[in-house]
């Protein structure tokens, strides 16, 4: 747990991984700007991991930007809300960036409105006890904005009989591409040191590490100064630039040098895992009464006219986004994919009408430049999987199963432990779509224990 | 924007690294050019002709291999394949492991052996069990004992054929000059005699092809570990099994065994350790494997040589670690994370 205050060069990591290209030089220097109010905002009632929303508004209702549109539809499921002064104009169905098609909220904007959000700041925090602080997040909408879009409000509820020794900050952002948590750590550095002390005064940790890669010297350099003076017990740590270290297993490792048992949480090792982004929300919303209706996406690649950071409200189509950056230069769409999140990742899109979500932490627009045909050749067990996979899996073994749909076997070979990073198909010579075929076992696996446990029942 | 219907649908990752199954296979074949000007510096033109032969053999194998019946009944052949540069590593390397005499015509039907038996009959690249350039040594130590134990000696002869060479397919051949040599390891196992380290180094020896200049070889072997073609654990655990076992017995008798630098530089210790055991098809995928493996080789090297009928052993070993290899596979698993 030694720390490693050499900027340049950290020693902390955690074994295996990768080293993409980083390609952060197109928007790690982009300001954050804010994106222009369009017309129309397209809100799907899932856009977090957990239970659909249940709608509070009817077609035809008026509605404030910040006011909630949605309840949560369960304990592991946050509220929604709008992110303008407009009218409801539809409910129903809308494809959300995943492809499934789910019941959304599209809100028509009101073009005369000022949209500014008539705050109603919740009572303050130091008044509230762990329970009200926990509700209260959720009613906030707040999510982990690294990607995940896991409720923050669950991450943050410590069962009873477990403690929370450690608050890790991930400011990793190993995606190539992505700098939204990058400008955020920059630019808001007061937002994420004050919202780790709203979490700090209900959580007490013993202490709290902000983990950044070595990548974002100026990052490290003014949160360690705003540590400094914060009188909370935190820790700023570079770590190695290496992917995935930003996957919370791997920060838990490269910081505490310790594993997180299989099937276990960050919690039972006493740590708890949250975006800096998310914590900076935290902030905006105890401060300034802002729930969750906008967040920073990195819109980037290298056939975008104009990389940017832009802070986006929640359901504006990519569309308006890409072309706010000037638009795709590349000629031919045929070659080009466009992703929400990162190219390790990130879920392709096969047109730009979908929404920009709590999740989104990116618009990549990536063409032949990057994405290269593959020719796929037998494995020649060369082992680069084994040596990338940051679980210590065998994918080529489990490449050999899925492709012979031995489910079991896979399951036995704990498939189930991958968390889809996807260097295995990265370093792949022979371009056999590994982690690919992982995600097809890995739900096969699933439906068939769920087929299993309703027979039981 | 009309166009978006063309956007094309796949899942990420999006990047690649750029070590392809090709580029793999050519870095072996670039490192293996200067071992390829050592064994033509030492037997000349002989030299370069039994490499030509073994990887026409080879080359030739892979495409009548590709036959495809097509739908008006005329088959046809295709060249790719060859293309992804496997059959060409079977070809030197089988190459490598004959004497420069050889005759030709055995050359090529080694080629044909190792690629038809050793690799084409299990399903193509990646899916034999045994190195293929070795199954096609091993054929034609079985078929053509004395032609493969014929040594011509490393002379200044750059311009003539050798030995054996230009012999007619199944006709006792002629011995073109008549000269032959022993190699370090028979003149150790039949005569006693132990060969200068200071030869066997440089390669100033009888041998095969690739069974002279031991320096090359181990520059080639870092070349390859620094460049992340092949892992630094099957060579150096190989190479330690054999001090270590060689020399226990060299330490008790050293006038009847040979020290462990005589044992590594000769025979063809050192091409099979950087260029065959470390095969990665038919090699152990996990890195507690791969020990067991090296280890096991090493071991049989040592045995057979100190006490086998044959003067060397690497290939034999090879083989037979080769075939525990998909057991070593189904039992010596890795750990996962989070896994005690």
């Amino acid at each position: 747990m030694s720390a490693d205050h050499d900027i340049l060069h950290p020693t902390l990591t955690f074994s295996h991984g990768i080293h993409p290209g980083e390609y952060k030089e197109l928007t790690e220097h982009c300001r954050i700007e804010r994106m222009p109010f369009v017309e129309e905002y397209i809100l799907p009632l899932s856009q977090h991991l957990g239970a659909p929303n249940k709608p509070l508004v009817q077609v035809g209702s008026k509605v404030k930007r910040g006011q909630k549109i949605a309840d949560p539809g369960g304990f592991v499921s946050v509220a929604l809300h709008s992110p303008v002064d407009g009218t409801v104009k539809a409910i129903g169905l809308a494809e959300n960036p995943g492809g499934q098609m789910v019941q959304s909220i599209f809100i028509k904007a009101d073009s005369f409105s000022t949209q500014q959000l008539s705050p109603s700041v919740p009572k303050s925090y130091e008044d509230m006890d762990i329970r009200e602080f926990i509700s209260s997040v959720q009613d906030a909408g707040i999510v982990g904005l690294g990607g995940a879009a896991f409720p923050a409000h669950v991450k943050f509820s410590i069962p009873e009989g477990k403690t929370c020794r450690y608050i890790m900050l991930n400011g990793c952002e190993c995606e190539p591409f992505l700098t939204s948590d990058h400008r955020t750590m920059v630019e808001f550095p007061d937002e994420v040191i004050d919202g780790t002390r709203i979490l700090q005064h209900f959580l007490k940790a013993e202490k709290i590490f902000i983990g950044i890669e070595a990548n974002k010297p100026d990052a490290v350099k003014i949160l360690t100064e705003k540590a400094k003076t914060s009188g909370l017990p935190i820790e700023v740590v570079p770590l190695v630039v290496k992917y995935p270290q930003g996957a919370e297993k791997m920060m838990i490792t490269a910081i505490l040098g310790k594993e997180v048992p299989t099937g276990k949480l960050p919690v039972d090792v006493e740590t708890l895992v949250t975006n800096v982004s998310s914590i900076a929300a935290i902030s905006q919303w105890f401060r300034k009464g802002q729930p969750l209706i906008e967040r920073v996406v990195t819109v980037t690649g290298t056939a975008i006219k104009r990389p940017a950071n832009v802070l986006v409200p929640i359901g504006t189509s990519m569309r308006h986004v890409v072309e706010w950056c000037g638009g795709i230069t590349s000629p031919s769409l045929g070659n080009t994919r466009i992703l929400l999140g990162g190219p390790m990742m990130g879920m392709v899109q096969k047109s730009l009408d979908t929404p920009v979500v709590k999740g989104t932490s990116g618009i990549l627009v990536l063409t032949s430049n990057e994405v290269k045909d593959l020719s796929q050749y037998n494995c020649i067990r060369c082992s680069r999987c084994l040596d990338a996979c940051p679980m210590h899996l065998n994918p080529s073994l489990l490449g050999m199963l899925a492709k012979k749909g031995i489910w079991e076997e896979m399951e036995e070979n704990h498939v189930l432990d991958c968390f889809e990073c996807g260097c295995c198909s990265y370093v792949c010579p022979s371009g056999i779509p590994l982690v690919q075929s992982f995600r097809v076992g890995k739900s096969i696996i699933r439906e068939q224990k769920a087929k299993q446990k309703d027979k039981k029942n | 924007m009309s166009t978006d219907k063309k956007l094309t649908v796949s899942t990420s990752p999006f990047l690649h690294d750029k070590a392809t199954t090709p580029w793999i296979m050519y870095q072996v074949v670039y490192s293996l050019i200067p071992v390829i000007g050592a064994a033509y510096y030492f037997f000349g033109l002989g030299a370069l002709a039994v490499l030509s032969f073994s990887v026409a053999g080879c080359l030739a194998t892979e495409v009548l291999f590709s036959k495809t019946a097509q739908d008006n009944g005329k088959a046809t052949y295709s060249f790719d394949k060859i293309k992804d540069g496997s059959a060409l590593i079977t070809g030197l390397l089988l190459g490598l492991t004959l004497p420069p005499g050889f005759p030709l015509w055995m050359a090529f039907l080694g080629g044909v052996v190792s690629i038809g038996m050793g690799k084409m009959i299990w399903g193509g690249l990646g899916q034999n069990v045994f190195n293929p350039a070795l199954v096609g040594r091993a054929f034609l130590q079985a078929t053509f004992p004395t032609a493969i134990t014929t040594w011509s000696p490393p002379d200044g002869r750059y311009f003539e054929f050798r030995g054996n060479n230009i012999g007619i397919p199944f006709f006792k051949a002629e011995n073109v000059d008549g000269v032959t040599t022993a190699t370090p390891l028979s003149k150790m196992k039949f005569d006693h005699y132990f060969t200068d380290w200071q030869d066997l180094l440089f390669g100033n020896t009888g041998g095969s092809l690739g069974e002279t200049c031991g320096i090359l070889f181990v520059l080639a072997g870092i070349y390859l570990i620094a460049r992340k073609i092949i892992h630094w654990r099957i060579p150096v655990a190989l190479l330690l099994t054999v001090i270590v076992f060689s020399g226990i017995f060299w330490l008790i008798d050293p006038l009847r065994y040979p020290s462990p630098v005589f044992m590594l530089f000769s025979g063809g210790l050192m091409l099979g350790t950087v260029y065959m055991a470390t095969d990665l098809v038919t090699s152990p995928i996990t890195p507690k494997g791969a020990w067991i493996y090296a280890i096991g080789i090493g071991v049989f090297v040592v045995l057979i040589r100190l006490w086998g009928g044959l003067p060397e052993g690497v290939m034999y070993a090879i083989l037979l670690m080769n075939a525990a290899t998909p057991l070593i596979n189904k039992y010596v698993k890795v750990k996962t994370y989070g896994y005690k």
